[in-house]
């Protein structure tokens, strides 16, 4: 069984179906690209794994749990992690911070009000930042971080509580061509953590990092499979040539 | 913290030199100050008696920081807390004879949690998220719908209210106006003082911190956010109730305007005008109004019109010192604080 399965999702805003009839599988351990032109879908899409809105109609499985209609906390616990299009990071707390409100999201309210783990995630948190090159930056509010380093430190927020699957909405936003390809270089290794979805604009950098791409218009899925499949496949290309 | 020794290393390594924390200093000459205050002023027991009621306010003050300033929840409630409270320990004294303060305060305090547990369930934790102004409005119809319904009330005294209640005692000790009343009320301020900046700063406290930056994303990160808020509201509830008997007690009377939102807006302009989200913010915004009206009310030329000059001075500060008296001198990331497990200032 696939780690995630979207089925016939529909939403539906006012007149507009931003999404008709959307199937998604997901298997575990696998790098999923979502393409499609601008207004598209795919925000939207997201946004109805992660459960910032409610699919109109069709059903979201995850991990053998239906959770078409569960709210967003719920689907977190379950091993979902969502970095939203426009970056959320907590301008006001500290680079540290942000990643300790992360990972501590698990212990009950009683071990936060004792501070149990401060200590213990310590570690982990520094690991964190060491890992998408924040660690010299911990003390400083993460409002103060340039864009790019803003979208890493969302991605190493997300990635902290070890999600089973991490939905990445165009990570790369923003960022100059270097911190693209480094970028690249610390999507990488997470392929031994979890599954990925991951919308992105540059064709390149997602054939590198991806084994399937789904190509969203209009709200329909217009092709799926694997990278090479989607590269032969001429409705993709006409869309991406005539209208990107 | 040693800006004589910042070496090159440090900057190098990110490590900037922070100011002096300012707020410990605070608390601590506040502290002194308040310990002081009985001694100061033993040849003007009208004086203490005044601060007792300061402080026992400051008490209501600090429980609505922790709704406003901590959580987010702007709470036109908190005197229906404190009044309901006042009145279940006026009645307790007058239908069971009893006012031990073992006993009645710590029901006092049950009580203010209970009701503000009741209105959590009902504002907060609905299925779908509430806004600011749907807790706002429902809390301030909640004090008003209280007032009115005690106000036509007999049982309870209706408009004249309760008086002369009984004393709180302890043991066959009665606790009248003056130096003893006093420090009961700076002891239960000073323990819920000490509470409260134990939860602000815990991990707990920075779920707070990020759920007033933004709600919505700490939800994606698995927190229950309304769940957060409505224990910190019970929690503050239990401080006002607490705030609530300890004041029928002193006053030796309690009327329909103690849980009304006319005392429910007082308790937030104290809390704006010392500086919400810090604590002893609170405290110094309950002492300076106080005493500001005290003197002001007090000062022949101007007897007539304090008010007024009163309402100015609040006018301004609030309107143009949003983060009230403390924010002039305290910054922001010093109030938001930080939460690691490290102090890594250098
Ligand atoms: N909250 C909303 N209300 C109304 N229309 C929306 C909303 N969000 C997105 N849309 C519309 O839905 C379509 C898909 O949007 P989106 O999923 O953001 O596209 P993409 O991420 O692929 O660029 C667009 O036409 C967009 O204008
Ligand atoms: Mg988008």
């Amino acid at each position: 069984m696939a780690l995630l399965e979207v089925s016939g999702v529909t939403k539906v805003y006012g007149l507009l179906r931003a999404l008709d009839g959307v199937d998604l599988k997901v298997e575990a351990g696998s790098f999923h690209g979502l393409i499609g032109p601008n207004g598209s879908g795919k925000s939207t899409l997201l946004k109805s794994i992660a459960g910032a809105h409610y699919a109109t109609t069709g059903t979201v499985r995850f991990d053998g749990q239906d959770i078409t209609t569960a709210p967003p906390y719920q689907r977190s616990r379950a091993g979902l992690s969502f970095k939203f299009q426009i970056t959320a990071v907590l301008n006001d707390l500290s680079v540290y911070d942000n990643v300790l409100l992360a990972l501590q999201s698990m212990e009950s309210n009683w071990a936060l009000l004792r501070s149990r783990s401060r200590q213990r995630l310590d570690a982990e948190v520094m690991h964190a930042l060491e890992r998408f090159r924040l660690a010299d930056r911990a003390d400083d509010l993460a409002g103060e971080l340039s864009h790019g380093e803003q979208q890493w430190l969302e991605i190493a927020m997300a990635l902290a509580p070890r999600p089973k699957l991490l939905l990445l909405d165009e990570p790369t936003g923003g960022m100059s061509p270097e911190e693209r390809r480094v970028t690249g270089e610390l999507l990488a290794p997470i392929k031994s953590e979890c599954s990925l979805i991951i919308v992105e604009h540059d064709l390149d950098f997602i054939k590198n990092i991806c084994d399937r791409l789904t190509v969203l218009d209009q709200g329909r899925v217009l092709g799926d499979g694997t990278v090479a499949e989607i590269g032969r496949d001429a409705r993709v290309q006409e869309i991406y040539t005539s209208r990107v | 913290m040693s800006v004589a020794t910042g070496t090159t290393a440090m900057r190098q390594t990110g490590v900037r030199s922070k100011p002096l924390p300012l707020l410990p200093f605070i608390e601590l000459v506040m502290l002194a100050a308040l310990v002081a205050t009985p001694f100061v002023l033993a040849s003007r027991p009208e004086l203490i008696t005044l601060m007792t009621n300061v402080l026992i306010l400051s008490l209501l003050a600090l429980s609505f920081d922790l709704c406003w300033g901590f959580s987010g929840i702007m709470s036109y409630g908190q005197a229906l807390f404190f009044g309901v409270a006042g009145y279940v320990v006026a009645l307790v004294g007058r239908d069971l004879d009893f006012s031990q303060m073992w006993g009645t305060l710590p029901l006092a305090m049950l009580i203010g949690a209970l009701l503000a547990a009741a209105l959590a369930a009902f504002l907060l934790l609905g299925r779908k998220t509430p806004t600011s102004i749907f807790v706002a409005f429902g809390t301030l119809t909640g004090a008003y719908a209280a007032e009115r319904l005690v106000a036509g009330w007999q049982y309870v005294g209706a408009g004249n209210g309760l008086s002369s209640i009984k004393l709180m005692a302890l043991g066959s000790y009665e606790f009248v106006e003056g130096f003893e009343f006093y420090s009961v009320a700076l002891a239960a301020l000073v323990i819920f003082y000490l509470l409260s900046r134990m939860i602000a700063r815990s991990q707990l406290g920075l779920v707070l911190a990020g759920m007033r930056q933004n709600e919505e994303r700490l939800a994606f990160f698995g927190y229950r956010v309304q769940v957060f808020k409505a224990l910190i509201f019970t929690f503050s509830g239990a401080i006002a109730g607490l705030s609530g008997a300890l004041y029928s007690y002193h006053q030796g009377f309690t009327g329909p305007t103690n849980l009304g939102p006319g005392l429910s807006t007082t308790a937030v302009i104290y809390c704006l005008f010392g500086g919400s989200g810090t604590l002893i913010g609170p405290v110094i915004g309950t002492i300076a109004i106080e005493l500001l009206s005290y003197v002001l009310a007090d000062t022949d030329a101007i007897r007539q019109f304090w008010p007024v000059i009163l309402g100015v001075v609040l006018l301004v500060v609030v309107m143009f010192q949003p983060t009230g008296l403390l924010g002039l001198v305290v910054s922001a990331r010093e109030r938001i604080g930080s939460f690691g497990a490290r102090r890594r200032a250098g």
